[in-house]
């Protein structure tokens, strides 16, 4: 659908140039590669150009920029770090980092799209998929020509996914599977969702998911105060008979959606730190601009206060992303790694989201300046993907030996 | 065809500029630096644009250290298909023209690209000097090319309008906004570029007649004055007393 037909007369696009300037208190740039910084200033470039401009727009009328899953195809935003010949970018790790970090620096829904379609989809094809399912579906991912989503939470199983009721049973060739997942990024636009059900002996297995298959149907979630223009819905089978090629061979159990679920957290733990800068950016400038008593905010204590604890925060979830992305380069960082950053990130951008935002006085409220929008997106990026406290407990465990969640 | 494009090295537009060495040279602490846009966005693209259509190589040239391979690499993410960096610091015009043009005059360009002028220095003149070195036709301020055989039909722009003309290759060409239009490079180019050529020669000589005696900054603007438009009288006092221009 073209979506300029839908946008109505009264509503302007953002006129306003998108001023946004990165900051590197600690020289990090020179830890990154040269394809690192001309990944991330594409993908800078690109946000400026394409997201900027409409993103309050769509965010305020809940309504998600489809338009953009082709562009985000064309910069090489899904799967940057699969290999080239299965659609990806064939880059390294930090790569991927600072890609998500470049685009939730737009929007933190835009990121979801990306790492919803790269990291959730495409990677379990790549990773547990057989050579024809890749042939199959990866380069149509890479290149926006699908669009994926992923089916893991349930309605009444979030934080404990081994609950799942999903289930499927053998029937001569192909396996029937029922039952439901709730809040699933991109479902009802996707062509093909990556599910996670239980076999007869209680297995978990993948299984690949098209959205004509008949039984299947994907009905969007409405009223979302956050990532309001990302699209959300969920995925609805009953008696869906999905054909056993379709089924991912090279993975049994949880870690199948788990590894998933590390590698989508690593973009996230990268992409909050773009919305803390964001958020950061349009604080600073504004505390330079805005008068108060005779002289700039930004000259009265309270707001430096702010604003130095600001770079702060961001300077240490930047060194933590780029050691996990050292790590995740060799191969070695662990889930729980993962958590940590994830947890740490997330929670400093909503807390520098809240403080820029009262920088911004009343002025932060509206959709002139990015700061409420990113704070809304963050309510939910503080959550999804494994919740704030559950990654403490992950931490936890890992450091005690004992299990806390049960 | 076969087509060279000239890229430069220059301060990101935001950058605060300051001075060093009694003011003698650019301090560049702090300063983030980009490819010139105009040798990007319009040179670099159209000269891109044009071997997609008419086939042949893409070129480009540096003369810079080796902190510039950033933006070299850019260039071949972008879509030009080898590298040239001449090891050399970028000191005059006619000093860099000469590089370029010891490295041009034999390798058979059929046209050479630059932008119109840097966005640092604004000195528009290297790629006239390269066609003065390279005995060639210099065609500036081009905002449209278009190619059949050997001839490009191509508009400059001039003060208040449009200058249309002819010229056969080879040619040398500055390029203004409306060449072409500004290319992201996406990640499949990024990581291309990896594998393209980047060839580092060293400099032959270099001409040095210039040298820089002092830089300045412009006086700084004072703040605008906002007056209500139903108070003319207002208006005219500042403009008498303040101004002093009536």
């Amino acid at each position: 659908m073209g979506q300029n037909d839908t946008i109505s007369e009264d509503v302007k696009f953002s006129t306003k140039t998108d001023q946004y300037e990165g900051h590197d208190y600690y020289n990090l740039d020179d830890l990154l590669s040269e394809d690192h910084l001309l990944a991330r200033d594409a993908v800078r470039a690109w946000v400026k150009q394409e997201v900027s401009p409409i993103i309050e727009h769509y965010s305020n009328k809940a309504e998600c920029p489809t338009q953009l899953f082709k562009g985000l195809a064309e910069i090489g935003a899904y799967g940057p770090s699969i290999p080239t010949q299965y659609g990806g970018g064939g880059m390294d790790e930090i790569a991927y980092g600072v890609i998500m970090q470049e685009l939730e620096r737009g929007d933190s829904g835009v990121r979801s799209m990306a790492s919803v379609q790269g990291s959730l989809v495409m990677y379990p094809i790549y990773r547990f998929g057989s050579e024809e399912q890749r042939m199959k579906y990866l380069p149509k991912l890479g290149s926006g020509e699908l669009i994926g989503c992923f089916g893991l939470t349930e309605p009444d199983h979030g934080s404990n996914p081994s609950g799942m009721v999903t289930n499927i049973k053998d029937d001569g060739d192909a396996y029937i599977l029922n039952g439901a997942k709730m809040w699933i990024t991109n479902s009802p636009v996707a062509d093909i969702a990556v599910v996670w059900a239980k076999d007869e002996e209680g297995v978990v297995r993948g299984l690949i998911v098209e959205k004509d298959m008949e039984g299947f149907t994907a009905p969007e979630i409405h009223g979302k105060w956050s990532l309001r223009a990302s699209i959300t819905g969920e995925l609805v089978f009953e008696d869906v008979r999905v054909p056993k090629s379709n089924v991912l061979p090279n993975v049994t159990g949880l870690k199948g959606p788990l590894s998933c679920l590390s590698k989508a957290r690593f973009g996230i733990a990268w992409g909050a730190i773009g919305a803390a800068l964001d958020c950061y950016d349009s604080a600073l400038r504004y505390s330079l601009e805005r008068e108060q008593f005779g002289k700039p905010i930004g000259g009265f204590q309270l707001t430096q206060k702010k604003l130095a604890e600001m770079i702060t925060e961001i300077t240490k979830a930047q060194l933590l992303a780029w050691r996990l992305g050292t790590l995740a380069n060799e191969g070695k960082a662990t889930p729980a790694q993962i958590s940590m950053a994830k947890r740490n990130n997330v929670h400093m951008a909503l807390e520098i989201a809240r403080e820029a935002r009262q920088i911004h006085g009343g002025m932060g409220i509206t959709n002139e300046y990015p700061v409420m929008r990113h704070m809304m997106n963050l309510e939910t990026v503080l959550t999804y993907e494994g919740t704030h406290d559950i990654h403490l407990l992950i931490t936890g465990m890992d450091v005690t030996g004992l299990n806390a969640f049960k | 065809m076969k087509f060279l494009v000239c890229i430069s090295k220059t301060p990101e537009t935001t950058a605060k500029i300051a001075f060093t060495e009694n003011n003698t040279e650019f301090d560049t602490s702090g300063v983030q630096f980009i490819m010139n846009p105009y040798d990007e966005w319009y040179a670099l693209v159209r000269a891109v644009e044009l071997k997609e259509s008419l086939g042949g190589e893409v070129v480009a040239i540096n003369v810079g250290p080796a902190s510039n391979d950033i933006i070299i690499r850019k260039a071949l993410a972008i879509g030009a298909d080898r590298a040239i960096r001449i090891n050399a610091e970028p000191e005059s015009a006619l000093g860099v023209a000469k590089l370029i043009a010891d490295h041009a005059k034999d390798e058979q360009y059929d046209i050479v690209f630059t932008g119109k002028e840097t966005i640092d220095f604004n000195g528009s003149e290297v790629a006239g000097m390269v066609a003065e070195y390279l005995d060639l036709p210099f065609i500036s301020y081009a905002s449209k090319l278009e190619m059949e055989g050997q001839t490009a039909t191509i508009n400059r722009d001039i003060e208040g309008g449009v200058e249309g003309i002819k010229v056969d290759t080879p040619f040398v060409i500055s390029a203004a906004k409306g060449l072409a239009e500004q290319r992201i490079p996406n990640m499949r180019g990024i990581m291309m570029a990896k594998r393209k050529p980047l060839e580092v020669i060293e400099p032959g000589d270099i001409p040095a007649p210039v040298s820089v005696v002092k830089y300045e900054l412009p006086e700084k603007k004072e703040g605008v004055k906002l007056v209500d438009p139903e108070n003319m009288d207002e208006l005219v006092r500042l403009l008498h007393e303040e101004s002093k221009v009536i």
